[in-house]
């Protein structure tokens, strides 16, 4: 595959914290995304973007083994987080998800107060220092805490649909990630709350790294430093086999993209 | 801000290998509590094998009860079992599919269809032996309306009898055999009315089921005909859900088929040595005959004969949950 | 305006060859037969109602019996030949129902949220396929089935555990044996409703716990059953009331001894046993025995109304969380 190169860019001075090598993703017998290589870096906010159904979020469920909670998803090839192999039978997903935390689409707090909801991945790692300066913290973090330090013990479903997804950011912030995933976090929301949501996710970079699905150029260009152009295999078209199409500098792909393709799709022209 | 993150570090303990060793405590747990059940089922299933195949001889089916439990049989409690569920059906199908019609497809959406709603989910909540003494104060005695003494009678100076049959008995419109018998008494047609009203709030339910799975747009299409709701309902509609229908009404009497209490209560007999005649005569029921063997102090009844009856109200139940099941799977259409 | 007006006439045409007047005298009366059948559910609710609480009024208005001491009494003797009012206080019958309906929960209640979580969580969905139908065999035994396992197995098993080997008297009839039965009876109830309500959890839900580094126990335990809990509650009031309401399995294993016991292993006698009791004894519908079961049974379906209406309230309190 020609389209799936390395990033040219220089990577000396950048450590990588996530990365594939011709990894392959399939549900039963049906490919989702074909032989995918590429270094995430540490800090950075990295983007995927590629029409719907090109396996953008499949390629970010591995890197926290979310896809297997998936019946009848499997991998080959090898997915690292630093220098583990994720998919080796000794990485317990459990552990992995601890420091690969994740941000879902439609915000999804849980049934429970403000304040349990940031409670609930400390409590279940048996997290012994001061709780409430922890839920302060992490609500600070994520932007939230001037909202809601009033109304701690409230339901988290009493929150507009921008709050609830900066407390699902602080939930996942909660349980000390290095990374954070996010499935196309703004999707869902008006575009103040996006906005609020990139100021928020430019913040974050400093502490994490930032790994961020979204179907919206924009977004994309707006706050990533590295984007990743993913698309559906030409040659078997009727598959609709994800493969990684052009990885490069954000300011790379959007001014001066290498593949015909990612020009196609920046410029509006399918997709 | 700066000393928040101090506090911050990750003061987790490394718990992992207990969360986990928990976790397949628990899931064990779970192993068993669903084992335990399906556990009790086949030494249920097993027990009755063992104490009731020995006993299932011909005579079961072709004879009476007996004093002596080598030659008593249920023959009466066979063909009563199935007319009072025959009827059943053919009384409470009408009337629960009608229901399920307008629910789903007249009432609009407002109190009074969720007080009907709410009444329905309370009915199938309600024992069955309350079903029992409604069948006997509304249909086994008429609150008394036709005994001797009642204001009725009285009034009107109706010629009501006394002895085997109670109550008033006369012919409609002349016609021989378009006897009547008022109160129904404890005849086959009392416990199958109240047996109706038992299974209804069942047979509501899964008619609505089958109708809602009707996709709307096979409404649509009749409605841009120009044509009316219940035209499209009758013809376009009630074909489609009737397999499921169907499915629940037959999974509905396999459920009367052993129900017992309320037939106690409407007052079936426990020994009817001849098969009816007709819908006002006295009956028994399968059930009814095994609890009459279960409590004999005998063990040949108690034990064995009693498992007999067991093996052959089993087969008729499985016999009708096959047919349910034999018809979703034949005629189940997936939108 | 001209598309509307194509189409009316379309309408017209079509409703034509449908013969529109008889259409519309058949709509009508099936209208009203319908609207008949759909409230006709109403009628046997106040049917049961009037016919129960009619009978239980003609039995509180004799002078041997008196409502307080109904309801206080702790003796139930109505067969016995003196007939006064303190041998008509029902609390032997609701302590020997509510005994048998809370050991059958205790059963009921851990085996079946078990297997609703084995089911909507840990299963496969081949494996559900199979374990799902065969629970609910369970619950389609006849409860007269249910009977005689518990006096020709159970009570049997009971005795030769406690009796032979532990010196424990065990009643031939005994509470302990129909809780056992009628416990395993309403797994599948409470299993069924409390899988439907963790089912109706979101994923998302799941998803979020799952990316917070939660095992698949924390997620069952902390999530789903947290979130599914008044659809759970609903399961289990109506376990119970399914309990309370039994009556074949209790009147064959558990006796007919009315009596104020605590003990698991004496015979006991429950409000329904009692209505089967006496509707076998062919009492006739005027005398205080025939009106003494209708009593008794309006207590009791006051009682399974009550939990009944509470489980509704539960249920559609969590069908509103997540519509």
């Amino acid at each position: 595959m020609e389209a799936n190169i390395l990033p040219s860019v220089k990577t000396q001075n950048e450590e990588i914290i996530l990365s594939t090598k011709n990894a392959s993703f399939f549900y039963h017998d049906k490919t989702a995304v074909k032989n995918v290589t590429l270094n995430i870096k540490k800090n950075k906010i990295t983007s995927f973007i590629g029409p719907s159904g090109c396996g953008k979020s499949t390629l970010l469920r591995s890197f926290n083994r979310m896809n297997d909670l998936i019946p009848g998803a499997s991998v080959e090839g090898d997915v690292y987080y630093k220098d583990q192999n994720l998919y080796k039978s000794s990485i317990d997903p459990v552990k992995i998800r601890q420091q690969v935390g994740m941000v879902f689409q439609k915000p999804n707090p849980f049934p429970k107060s403000i304040y349990e909801n940031i409670a609930f991945g400390p409590k279940i790692n048996q997290f012994q220092g001061n709780m409430d300066e922890l839920v302060e913290s992490c609500l600070m973090k994520a932007a939230l805490w001037d909202e809601v330090k009033d109304k701690l013990n409230e339901s988290a479903y009493a929150l507009s649909g921008g709050q609830q997804q900066r407390l699902c950011i602080a939930r996942a912030l909660a349980v000390f990630p290095d990374v954070l995933l996010m499935d196309e976090p703004a999707s869902a929301l008006d575009p103040i709350a996006t906005l609020r949501i990139e100021d928020l996710m430019n913040d974050l970079k400093e502490e994490y790294t930032i790994v961020v699905v979204t179907h919206n150029m924009q977004q994309a260009s707006r706050v990533s430093d590295y984007t990743a152009f993913m698309s559906i295999d030409r040659d078997r078209i009727d598959e609709r086999i994800g493969v990684l199409v052009e990885y490069d500098e954000t300011i790379k792909i959007f001014t001066n993209p290498k593949n015909k393709e990612t020009e196609d799709y920046i410029t509006g022209r399918f997709g | 801000m700066e000393n928040k993150s101090v506090i911050l570090a990750p003061i987790y303990k490394d718990n992992l290998r207990n969360r986990k060793i928990i976790g397949k405590i628990f899931n064990i747990l779970l192993l068993i509590s669903v084992l335990a059940g399906l556990f009790m089922l086949t030494v249920l299933l097993v027990d009755i094998a063992i104490e009731g195949v020995p006993w299932l001889r011909p005579e079961l089916f072709t004879n009476y009860h007996s004093r002596k439990p080598e030659n008593a049989g249920m023959k009466s409690a066979i063909v009563g079992s199935f007319i009072v569920i025959s009827l059943t059906g053919i009384i409470s199908f009408p009337v629960g599919v009608g229901a399920a019609i307008y629910l789903e497809e007249y009432a609009r959406k407002n109190r009074f269809t969720d007080f009907i709603n709410l009444n329905i989910n309370n009915l199938a909540g309600v024992p069955s032996i309350v079903y029992g003494m409604l069948g006997l104060v509304v249909f086994g005695r008429m609150f008394g309306l036709f005994s001797k003494d009642s204001w009725l009678v009285q009034t009107f100076s109706l010629p009501v009898q006394s002895g085997m049959v109670n109550g008033l008995v006369f012919n409609l419109f002349g016609i021989p055999w378009l006897e009547i018998h008022l109160p129904f008494g404890r005849s086959m047609l009392a416990g199958a009315l109240t047996m109706s009203l038992l299974i209804l709030p069942v047979v509501i339910i899964a008619s609505r089921e089958s109708i809602r799975a009707v996709p709307p747009s096979i409404r649509e299409a009749g409605y841009a005909m120009g044509t009316t709701k219940w035209y499209v309902t009758r013809t376009l509609v009630l074909p489609i859900a009737l397999p499921g229908i169907l499915t629940g009404m037959i999974l509905a009497l396999s459920r009367a088929i052993g129900e017992t209490a309320p037939l106690i209560i409407m007052g079936a007999f426990t020994y009817v040595p001849f098969l009816p005649n007709s819908i006002w005569d006295q009956f028994t029921a399968m059930p009814i005959q095994i609890y009459n063997w279960i409590t004999l102090p005998q063990e040949d009844y108690r034990i064995h004969l009693a498992a007999a009856g067991i093996i052959v109200l089993l087969l008729f139940l499985f016999i009708l949950n096959g047919i349910a099941v034999y018809l979703r799977n034949k005629f189940q259409v997936k939108w | 305006m001209n598309m509307v007006s194509n189409k009316k006439r379309i309408k017209n045409l079509l409703s034509f060859f449908h013969s529109t007047g008889m259409n519309d005298f058949n709509e009508k009366v099936m209208k009203v037969l319908l609207f008949g059948c759909g409230v006709f559910s109403i009628l046997i609710t106040v049917g049961i109602i009037i016919s129960l609480f009619s009978e239980a009024i003609a039995f509180f208005a004799r002078p041997e019996v008196n409502l307080f001491t109904f309801f206080t009494g702790t003796t139930w003797r109505p067969l016995s030949s003196n007939i006064v009012p303190e041998n008509f206080g029902v609390r032997p019958l609701i302590r020997g129902t509510l005994m048998i309906a809370i050991m059958s929960g205790a059963i009921a209640i851990p085996l079946g949220l078990g297997s609703a979580i084995y089911l909507s969580e840990y299963a496969s969905d081949r494996v559900r396929n199979i374990i799902k139908p065969l629970l609910e065999i369970l619950a389609g035994i006849p409860t007269v089935v249910y009977g005689y396992f518990a006096l020709s197995f159970i009570t049997p098993l009971l005795k030769t555990v406690l009796e032979e080997n532990l010196g424990i008297d065990v009643n031939f009839f005994n509470a302990l044996s129909a809780s056992i039965v009628v416990g395993v009876m309403i797994i599948p109830m409470v299993a069924s409703i409390s899988e439907d309500a963790m089912r109706a959890v979101p994923r998302s839900l799941r998803e979020g716990a799952y990316a917070l580094g939660a095992t698949k126990f924390e997620v069952s335990t902390k999530i789903v059953v947290p979130a599914a809990l008044s659809g759970i509650i609903a399961a289990f009031i109506l376990g119970i009331s399914r309990a309370i309401g039994e009556t074949m399995a209790v009147s064959i294993a558990a006796g007919s001894t009315p009596r104020m016991t605590m003990n698991p292993l004496d015979s006991v006698q429950t409000m329904t046993s009692f209505i089967v009791q006496v509707s076998f004894g062919d009492a006739p519908s005027g005398s205080i025995n025939g009106q003494s079961i209708f009593a008794v049974g309006a207590t009791l379906f006051a009682m399974t109304f009550i939990m009944n209406i509470i489980s509704q309230t539960f249920i559609k309190r969590f069908r509103e969380a997540y519509d």
